[in-house]
């Protein structure tokens, strides 16, 4: 299994429950999509070409500010279930980790040191990426901006007088700048409002996905919200835009649990105490299951409902509770069937809160 | 009509488009099953993402091409995309495919993302200073006289606003 003990918070800072409104937000993320202009693209590059993209911007790296003792992950010396391991963690997309179709491309790497890392040979050569806890849009892309310019000085990147930076795929040329925030909206979901806001977002140039992204289904009412047009607009106006759309949601969902705790207190309550309850005592929970629960633990938390439980814990179960974190702890689960491994994730989360409990 | 593909008992309400590793996949549920995932139909038959769009991203970016069937066996000499691939695969393969398909990716832009004019950061790569520096509005005049040659007198127009501002 590698080794992530040296990053900081084993690459998960983004996850610490810091930062503005992180009751609801749990993470931003703000990513550039950049292409060496020399190379061709991931779709028509070979292996050799691919190393070289690898070799040379490892090289520029070096000499940033950002990720001068970054760690190199090659992807494609790594096994599946390390793979899939870093996917959870939020620091390569499902198509880098190659966990789709089983092959993980040559070349396919992952620079990474504290909130700022870059996907190497995803479709497009590189993908910046900066990661933050709670609502925190300018600090997100001031970190990426920084290295994007510093990486630009060394290397040569694909750019059009008037489209812009060039990528890959055409829905991110311009910009190539794809900011996302994770959020919480379950007094949204509860009072059954989401469908408008749902709706609205694809009304004002947003979209939304769920916690794994680009095809993932939503669950436990955790939605990434990002923008969907990347040109024509200044990566000033697309992060004000998606902040200030944002700061609405967020409005709105803290009145839906407003009205939610005016006017059905007993349920609510209720409802976040048999989720916590089930967490603290099951003995079987499915990766599904385990998210809904956290999802009600969290509602519960963040009213104040449920005492002595933090935020912190809830956001690092979400990931630690999926599939590859739970086979890399319970050694040799490879071979278990899924209702042995459902029954590892209960023990897990009844672990981790009667732990809690003795710390607080 | 069709069942529910999550409980396998009501009638499926919702259709759900999603991409999925570049396939468009749709999700049939009912109405108490979309619910639970956070979807609602506003009706019967609706569909609550902007699917529509979505189908133009990813594995269907360059289905509704428009232009190819002017130009359908145009080839990138870069990296040998052909137009074929690009309406298949809705990705570039290089720089030069940029120019190599310009007037249909023009217009794929202006559907995508509502203009093609980038106007964020600008951008000089470190060895911009290594040849002889070409003059924007040089380059435009190029683009003009070769768009008027080929009879695109759509793109000409645009080519020409642009080396209005430019000059």
């Amino acid at each position: 299994m590698i080794d992530l003990s040296l990053l900081s918070d084993g690459g998960m800072p983004w996850l610490d429950a810091s930062g503005a409104h992180a009751d609801l937000v749990l993470s931003t993320r703000v990513r550039l999509a950049r292409n060496l202009r020399d190379r061709r693209f991931g779709l028509k590059n070979d292996a050799a070409e691919r190393a070289e993209v690898l070799v040379e911007v490892e090289a520029a790296t070096r000499d940033t500010e950002a990720l001068s003792g970054a760690m190199l992950l090659r992807l494609d010396r790594l096994e599946s279930d390390d793979r899939a391991l870093l996917h959870e963690r939020h620091l390569v997309s499902r198509d880098l980790a190659g966990l789709e179709t089983g092959n993980v491309r040559p070349g396919a790497g992952l620079i990474v040191q504290n909130r700022v890392g870059i996907m190497l040979n995803e479709e497009d050569h590189l993908r910046l990426q900066g990661l933050q806890s709670g609502f925190a849009l300018p600090e997100a892309y001031q970190e990426v901006n920084a290295l994007d310019s510093e990486l630009g000085q060394r290397l040569a990147f694909a750019f059009h007088p008037e489209f812009g930076y060039l990528t890959s795929c055409p829905t991110n040329v311009g910009t190539g700048l794809r900011a996302s925030v994770l959020i919480h909206l379950p007094g949204l979901v509860l009072t059954k409002e989401i469908t408008k806001v749902l709706q609205g977002l694809s009304q004002v140039g947003l979209t939304f996905r769920g916690l794994y992204g680009e095809g993932s289904e939503v669950v436990g009412n955790f939605f990434q919200l990002s923008n969907q047009t990347t040109l024509a607009k200044s990566e000033f106006d697309l992060l004000d835009h998606l902040g200030k759309m944002v700061r609405q949601i967020v409005e709105y969902e803290e009145q839906a649990r407003h009205i939610l705790l005016r006017d059905a207190p007993a349920v609510i309550e209720d409802k976040v105490w048999r989720a916590y309850g089930l967490l603290c005592h099951a003995r079987s929970l499915s990766v599904e299951e385990t998210m809904n629960l956290l999802s009600g633990a969290r509602l519960g938390v963040a009213l104040g409902l449920i005492p002595n439980v933090s935020l912190y814990t809830l956001n690092k179960l979400l990931v630690l509770t999926q599939p590859a974190h739970l086979a890399a702890r319970y050694q040799g689960a490879a071979g278990l069937t899924p209702s042995e491994i459902d029954i590892h994730r209960a023990s897990y989360v009844r672990e981790t809160f009667q732990h809690e409990d003795r710390t607080l | 009509m069709m069942r529910c593909q999550h409980c396998d008992e009501r009638d499926a309400v919702v259709h759900l488009t999603q991409i999925i590793e570049n396939q468009v996949t749709t999700m049939h549920l009912c109405e108490a099953c979309a619910a639970e995932k956070g979807i609602e139909s506003s009706g019967p038959g609706t569909m609550p993402l902007n699917t529509e769009f979505l189908a133009t991203v990813g594995k269907g970016v360059g289905a509704g091409l428009p232009g190819m069937e002017d130009a359908p066996h145009a080839t990138c000499p870069t990296c040998g995309l052909t137009m074929q691939e690009l309406r298949d695969l809705g990705r570039l393969g290089c720089v030069d495919c940029y120019k190599a398909f310009e007037g249909p990716l023009r217009e794929l832009l202006r559907r995508l993302h509502g203009s093609t004019t980038h106007v964020g950061e600008r951008y000089t790569p470190p060895d911009a200073g290594d040849g002889p520096p070409v003059e924007e509005a040089t380059e435009l005049r190029e683009r003009l006289k070769e768009a008027v040659e080929a009879e695109n007198f759509e793109l000409a127009a645009e080519l020409r606003d642009l080396l209005r501002t430019a000059e």
